[in-house]
């Protein structure tokens, strides 16, 4: 197969040195790896069509990869498999500003599609923290969210075409510039699917207008229960802020200490609250917000003075992640959910594990949303991996205990497919398990990601008994 | 034809398993009975009408979750007693929240709020013999596993019965104001609201008038209204002209949907059949048009010239007799694909037949 490649795509675009492999043997989630069979690097949507057409008919289990920036293992490569590199679709192929749509291949980096329709007074809405970098294919696949989503909503709300590569090779077009296509949510059911129903080739995604006024809100509290309870009273008063964000003291401590972003001293918890729109609404909201942070004990409150002041605040949360360097040689980002008013429950309760096991937890979370990102810090050298995992899964418990969800915005992939089980029963798996089997009924388009067991297509749901057929007939080994 | 009536998700399960190798025609609130493809004869009936609780309605997590059945107007006004609402308002009275799902019925605010699909979290489905899976979950926030909420909206029932759903829910606004212009050129006064710092809830066009529906703040809808008036004309009032988000047919009429991309309504309301009454989501890319009866060939003729617009249309509603000689949905992008999902939930084809017979 390297040979038809080479002789199809060029020499430049196929990796076979096992040096060169090893660079892509994990993606954001570097505790699994595995190097691929061979990595392709494509340039055309018809090349993509090519090189699965090829991998099907020969039965080669394929893996799409985008920046590689993914924290689920999503673009985890198969050992036997072919890696397929999107980062050379680089092509905005159209901005039409009436019909607010920019049409983008894959490999467009997120903040590149809002730098394509910036001057017009537009943005790209979805906000992951890798936006820098992370690129639209990898959004679509993992329906990525971000700091903004709360009002503006995830990728699923904001793709409204997708053109792609089914596992078979065929290219099909699923939706348009305009809105309800005929038929089923076939986009809708490709957002967020992690890569396992095909390869998109293109994306429409809609652009939304810049808002007139943004206010960002910086309140320091005495307690994470004051901030908590500040963002229950700013909901239940109808405001929707564009973002709300809360940090803990161990994370405010590692902020300071990377990016000295100068948060109010001696706050047990800092919200962040940025509202944004039509220029009076935010001002009657900003009103509201100082008062129900005031009135929550908030002991300083500070607004963004201009566009540097708010970069200066938000700098102190996006750092968050990387700093924990600074305090902890170690350590695992978790991403759950769970419902908001449960979160001081689950907060207090990840202390009480912390307490009782010694592993120290941050906790950085979209407050508006209940979506927690606590970082577990630990020292591998001295021993404690094992520990940090038992408190990272302890976390992802207390969040399906409350109701809410073992990943907000970082997919399952490879990481969390074995938590499946606890959210979902085995009859619900099957059945979403009939979506993968009518896109890819040989299980060959990133297999082995978001379901803890694979399943022959041709099984109906909820009538499994014994041992999995697969495993049964010995190709266990294989997904 | 027999009546199934089951009043518990597992009663709905076990009435579909009963249903064997027959054909099963899904029913709610009857609003929306005419809509689809022409119906062909089933054995049984399925009416979810007996699923009609509340299930839990999280007001300090707005999230509402109910059965299938329930209207939505009685959901709404559960909801109301906690200052929220679903924001859903497709106009069809008796609606229920199972038959606003499978026809991703949407009304006038789906310029702010989307459709059915951008607020459903979580649904509890039941497939054809009998299964009963969920996706999804009771939070906002949450990417684990495939989300079959996305596919069962707007199947018009041929996958499975929706038999609960959760949805996401929003404070009601404090203040409503209506901005309304008679004009015979609402393209270009579209184009600048759009261009506008401001976000209405909804911007409907009736064929004469566009309503332009802000709501925020007291003061600040007061404030928005005023700039908009100045920025397209026409009146404020507190209330909404009567022909707004209505479907511009009566009973026993067609009624069509046309979608296309948003910047081109002047020119998809110039290709307008004589004799049809239009209702827009003027900022959605959304046309409803209504009329005493269409022919196949003017059908197929307003296809083609939507075309250019990334358009389409399909046939909503029309009398029996006359879906007989229309191709209701006309052409579908991605069909093959849609085949293979019916086939694998449904591979006898039992359920609803005829109603989304292009797939």
């Amino acid at each position: 197969m390297a040979r038809d490649f080479v002789a199809a795509l060029g020499a430049h675009a196929v990796v076979t040195e096992r040096a060169q492999l090893r660079t892509y043997e994990c993606d954001g989630l570097t505790a699994y790896r595995c190097i691929p069979g061979l990595v392709v690097l494509p340039e055309t949507a018809a090349q993509v069509a090519y090189v699965v057409r090829r991998c099907a008919e020969e039965s080669v289990p394929f893996v799409a990869r985008g920046a590689g920036t993914g924290l689920s293992g999503g673009a985890l490569p198969v050992a036997t498999g072919v890696l397929i590199v999107l980062s050379r679709l680089t092509a905005v192929r159209a901005v039409s500003i009436d019909d607010e749509r920019v049409v983008v291949e894959p490999g467009v980096v997120n903040l590149d599609v809002t730098r394509a329709v910036a001057a017009d007074g537009y943005f790209y809405a979805p906000d992951p923290s890798s936006q820098q970098v992370c690129t639209i294919g990898g959004n679509v696949a993992e329906n990525s969210g971000g700091a903004h989503c709360l009002k503006y909503g995830f990728t699923a709300h904001h793709v409204t075409g997708l053109e792609v590569v089914l596992p078979d090779g065929s290219v099909e077009r699923f939706g348009g510039l305009a809105p309800d296509p005929v038929g089923y949510d076939v986009v809708g059911a490709l957002v967020g699917s992690e890569g396992t129903l095909g390869i998109v080739t293109e994306a429409t995604v809609r652009v939304v207008r810049t808002p007139e006024r943004v206010e960002t809100v910086l309140a320091g509290f005495r307690s994470m229960d004051d901030a908590g309870s500040a963002v229950s009273a700013i909901v239940a008063a109808g405001v929707l802020p564009a973002a709300v964000e809360m940090m803990d003291t161990l994370s405010i401590e590692a902020a300071e200490a990377a990016v000295a972003c100068g948060y109010p001293p001696g706050a047990a918890a800092v919200l962040i609250v940025e509202l944004d729109g039509p220029a009076d609404e935010v001002a009657a909201e900003l009103t509201e917000v100082e008062v129900l942070c005031e009135r929550a004990g908030a002991f300083e409150i500070r607004v963004a003075r201009d566009a540097d002041d708010r970069v200066a605040i938000w700098r102190g949360r996006k750092s968050a992640f990387a700093a924990m360097g600074r305090i902890s040689r170690d350590y695992i980002v978790q991403d759950g959910v769970v419902p908001r008013t449960s979160l001081p429950e689950v907060l207090r309760a990840i202390a009480d594990v912390s307490a009782e096991t010694g592993i120290r937890v941050a906790n950085v979370f979209h407050a508006g949303d209940g979506n927690l990102h606590p970082l577990v810090l630990f020292d591998a050298s001295a021993g404690e991996t094992d520990a940090a995992e038992a408190v990272s899964e302890r976390i992802l418990e207390l969040c399906i205990e409350h109701g809410g969800s073992i990943t907000g915005e970082h997919g399952v992939g490879n990481d969390k497919k074995k938590h499946m089980g606890r959210m979902f029963s085995p009859v619900d798996l099957d059945v979403m398990q009939l979506v993968r089997c009518a896109f890819d009924p040989a299980n060959l388009c990133n297999p082995g990601k978001v379901f803890p067991t694979p399943r022959l297509c041709g099984e109906r749901p909820g009538r499994r008994s014994g041992v999995h057929p697969v495993q049964a007939a010995g190709l266990g080994e294989i997904f | 034809m027999t009546v199934l009536a089951p009043s518990t998700v597992d009663e709905l399960a076990a009435a579909m398993r009963d249903t064997g190798s027959s054909s099963v025609r899904v029913t709610g609130g009857g609003s929306k009975r005419s809509w689809g493809g022409l119906a062909s004869p089933a054995d049984v009936e399925v009416s979810t009408l007996g699923l009609d609780r509340v299930v839990e309605h999280a007001d300090g997590d707005f999230v509402v979750t109910v059965e299938a059945g329930a209207r939505l107007a009685d959901v709404q006004r559960a909801v109301a007693s906690k200052g929220q609402w679903l924001a859903l308002d497709p106009p069809e009275p008796d609606a229920t929240i199972g038959g606003v799902v499978a026809c991703a019925a949407s009304g006038p605010r789906r310029l702010r709020f989307g459709t059915p699909r951008d607020l459903l979290i979580g649904v509890t489905v039941v497939l054809p013999d009998g299964t009963v899976a969920r996706s999804g979950g009771k939070v906002v926030k949450n990417v684990a596993g495939y989300d079959l909420g996305k596919l069962f909206c707007g199947a018009y029932g041929t996958l499975g019965v929706v038999a609960r759903c959760t949805f996401r829910l929003h404070p009601q606004p404090r203040a409503s104001r209506c901005i309304s212009v008679v004009t015979d050129e609402p393209g270009p006064l579209v184009a600048m609201l759009r261009r506008s710092p401001f976000r209405p809830s909804a911007v409907e066009y009736d064929g004469e008038r566009l309503s332009v529906v802000v709501e925020a703040f007291e003061a600040a809808a007061d404030a928005q209204a005023e700039q908009i008036r100045s920025l397209v004309g026409g009146s404020v009032s507190a209330d909404v002209p009567p022909t707004f988000g209505v479907r511009p047919w009566a009973d026993g009429e067609v009624g069509l949907k046309a979608t296309f991309r948003l910047g081109v309504l002047s020119e998809v309301l110039a290709l307008v059949p004589a004799g049809f009454r239009v209702s827009a989501h003027a900022a959605s890319g959304v046309l409803w048009l209504g009329a005493p009866s269409i022919d196949a060939a003017s059908l197929a003729e307003l296809r083609v010239s939507v075309a250019p617009y990334d358009g389409t249309v399909v046939v909503v509603t029309a009398p029996d007799e006359v879906k007989r000689d229309l191709e209701v949905w006309g052409p579908v992008r991605g069909v093959e694909v849609m085949r293979a999902i019916r086939d694998r939930f449904d591979p006898d084809r039992r359920m609803n037949p005829g109603v989304l017979d292009v797939i």
